[in-house]
């Protein structure tokens, strides 16, 4: 059984309109540079909550284990109080019961916050959408940042997603910048 | 050994039921009226020719002119099986007798009926809603539920946690007259433990009332991810419905799969080939093997002891491994399909499972070494959580847990399916009962799967991965049920076909609600923090409870 498996190419790895776009805006050199070590730092110090439902559970423990490994990007400092956590990983089906408590965690969290979308439930209610107790999507409770498909996904969209959640704050700007774009139309 | 076809049998039920009627099908049946299920219920539990002591699966029925419950039951010294079966026509308001007080497994599953289909169980101690919120409308498996959303949004207030409950009564004139009792006191010292807990291995509720550091009472609140997969099924084609199998307990993905695969064949009256047979033995115990080596790591973070995490992750990712090879899944993995599996097995498997087969009973012995003998570990679980064998058998505490208790409840053994009877393998039983016996039955079952893949490995026949079935797959008629020893317990697949070809009602038997339903019993009069060496060793699925 030969499987050709393609990789990504580097180029398309790094390629996110969306950040693109925040890039393109200019920034004081001073002030740019101090978000750019703030962002650095922040980066990669995420301190995810310990919050998983289902399945999706297991595989975002398998990546706090050793052959994944989390901890080489900065993950591995599990929260188990939200008060203390950066992001929340929605890791599995949302149900009608469980929405005003994940609403809750994601209110008691400090910002800056983020959460991510882990899996197809999460997304859109998945296999479960046509359930009468199954929140399609937890986007309609709380605001997501990135969304990772699969079912469960595999470690290595975990990790990419958590990449991807990295680039998201390395272009934040805490002492605000100058929009070039907009400048030249005028 | 009876006959429950005897007739000296039918004549005691009937002395009991005089309106009992029965259906000699695959799994004999007995229909009675409401006020007699009560006092038959009674007899076959005690008396001494029937016995029937467990209480496998209770299903609430709409049969669209009436309500009802199918419970199967078994006896587990004389070795039979029976469906009881009660139905009232009422809509509105619908009465059946409570059996709690012969099956102590029945609270939760009554509960369970009544959320599902509305039925009211008169002389339950506890009749509230168990896995949807309070403020529910409707009840969603009645064939008549309204699914519109505007009744029940997602609601994003929080839920107000209730502490009273009510109980029915029946009184005479056929009469019903509903208390009020009372869960937890004013003043009770309350705590709540989840949903969101680290502890609770997933999103479990737990209040626990605490009198000092002693546990007085836990209340188990479920439903933080009830799917509603059982409804979801009865709108789906078989082939389509055994998807969500694999995401009910997803670390016993292929013995759930297993289960309804084998359910549907044989209901059909597939025969299946050997190699399928084997195959999927194979792929049970690599289940077995991964659940079991996660359980060890989990329960070994809970007590503290992070180190073992690695240890047992790093050996279960070669289990997954070989499971991705051939399946293409390192979780869920749909690979068992009707009539066969899904594709043949990789060419690699044997070599690695035999390699698998040398190198993890090293591994083994470091994990006696690190946790095993460790002082603080087993002060931490002797002698805590002991589970009397009578009421593991009341509770349906099956697998594991049920064995360190002395119950011998392997399905493995008691009713042999694929390739079980062909292979030898000592059932590990101990009578201790406590957290320590639960914890050592997984370690021997750990050793007991790699002497099964041993005999195994080089033994599988030549043939065909699967039998060709019909595209549009109709089961006959009838009533089935088909359990297998998932990772947890015993799990069970019932089936109500009205010749369609989408199942009328299926109910799945989850091995880890009973073992919730025994936390309160294990857990009273101990510390709070023996709730986490009792609710580890348990190893419960909370996916795999809420459906």
């Amino acid at each position: 059984m030969d499987v050709k498996i393609k990789s990504m190419k580097y180029d398309d790895f790094k390629d996110n309109e969306a950040l693109e776009q925040l890039r393109a805006a200019g920034t004081n050199i001073i002030m740019g540079s101090l978000d750019k070590l703030i962002d650095w730092g922040r980066s990669n110090s995420l301190w995810p909550l310990t919050f998983a439902t289902s399945c999706c559970g297991i595989e975002y423990m398998a990546v706090g284990a050793a052959r994944y490994d989390f901890s080489r990007f900065g993950f591995e400092v599990t929260r188990a109080s939200p008060r203390q956590a950066d992001f929340i990983m929605v890791a599995g089906t949302i149900v009608h019961k469980m929405a005003p408590v994940l609403k809750r965690l994601y209110d008691q969290m400090a910002e800056p916050k983020y959460v991510i979308a882990m899996g197809a439930c999460a997304i859109s209610g998945g296999p479960f959408k046509d359930s009468y107790h199954v929140v399609k999507g937890v986007d309609t409770i709380i605001p997501v940042d990135v969304y990772m498909p699969g079912c469960p996904p595999r470690p290595e969209a975990l990790l990419y997603a958590l990449m991807q959640l990295q680039r998201k704050v390395k272009v934040e700007k805490f002492f605000g910048g100058v929009n070039r774009k907009e400048k030249r139309t005028k | 050994m009876i006959n429950i076809n005897d007739k000296c049998i039918k004549d005691k039920i009937l002395s009991v039921a005089p309106d009992a009627a029965f259906d000699e099908a695959a799994i004999f049946t007995v229909t009675v009226p409401a006020e007699q299920y009560h006092r038959l219920a009674h007899c076959l539990r005690y008396d001494a020719d029937m016995r029937f002591d467990y209480l496998l699966c209770m299903t609430g029925m709409d049969w669209g002119d009436a309500l009802g419950v199918v419970n199967l039951l078994e006896s587990t010294t004389h070795d039979q099986s029976l469906f009881l079966k009660t139905a009232v026509t009422d809509r509105e308001n619908p009465e059946i007798p409570s059996v709690a007080d012969i099956w102590e497994t029945a609270i939760l599953n009554e509960r369970e009926v009544f959320d599902y289909f509305g039925i009211r169980f008169t002389g339950h101690p506890d009749m509230r809603r168990i896995f949807l919120r309070n403020d529910w409308v409707g009840y969603p498996l009645r064939k008549d539920y309204n699914a519109d959303e505007a009744l029940n949004p997602v609601r994003l207030a929080n839920e107000e946690l209730i502490d009273t409950t009510t109980v029915y009564e029946a009184v005479a004139g056929g009469k019903t007259e509903a208390h009020t009792r009372t869960v937890f006191e004013e003043g009770e010292y309350v705590v709540n433990i989840g949903p969101q807990h680290p502890a609770t291995h997933g999103v479990l509720h737990f209040r626990v009332s605490l009198e000092g550091e002693t546990v007085k009472k836990v209340d188990v609140n479920c439903g933080y991810i009830h799917r509603g997969i059982e409804k979801m099924c009865e709108s789906l084609t078989y082939p389509q419905a055994l998807g969500y199998t694999d995401r009910l307990d997803y670390l016993g993905a292929h013995q759930n799969r297993h289960a309804l695969c084998m359910c549907i064949e044989e209901a059909l009256g597939l025969e299946i080939p050997d190699r399928v047979k084997v195959i999927r033995t194979i792929m049970d115990e690599l289940q077995r093997l991964s659940s079991h080596l996660l359980f060890w790591s989990c329960l070994c973070m809970d007590l503290g002891a992070l180190t073992a995490f690695f240890y047992g992750f790093r050996d279960r990712e070669k289990v997954l491994n070989m499971m991705e090879e051939t399946t293409g899944g390192r979780l869920i993995q749909s690979y068992n399909v009707i009539g066969g599996v899904m594709n043949d097995i990789h060419p690699d498997l044997i070599k690695r499972i035999k390699e698998f087969i040398k190198y993890l009973p090293p591994m083994l012995k470091e994990y006696r070494d690190v946790f095993t003998g460790n002082v603080i570990a087993q002060q931490r679980m002797k002698d805590i959580g002991v589970l009397a064998k009578e009421m593991a058998v009341a509770f349906g505490v099956t697998g594991p847990s049920g064995r360190a208790s002395g119950w011998a409840c392997d399905v493995r053994k008691r009713k042999p399916y694929a390739a079980y009877d062909k292979v030898q393998f000592k059932e590990a039983v101990r009578t201790e009962g406590d957290s320590f016996a639960r914890y050592l039955v997984r370690i021997e079952e750990i050793e007991q799967s790699l002497y099964i893949l041993e005999q195994l490995a080089d033994n599988i026949p030549a043939g065909d991965y699967a039998v060709k079935t019909k595209p549009v797959i109709k089961l006959p008629e009838g009533r089935f049920f088909k359990s297998v020893e998932a990772s947890r317990g015993e799990f069970g697949v019932y089936i109500e076909s009205r010749g369609d070809k989408n199942p009328y009602r299926i109910k799945f038997r989850s091995p880890c609600l009973p073992l919730v339903d025994v936390v309160d019993t294990l857990a009273r009069g101990g510390k709070i923090a023996d709730l986490i060496a009792i609710g580890g060793t348990l190893d419960y699925v909370v996916p795999d409870i809420d459906r």
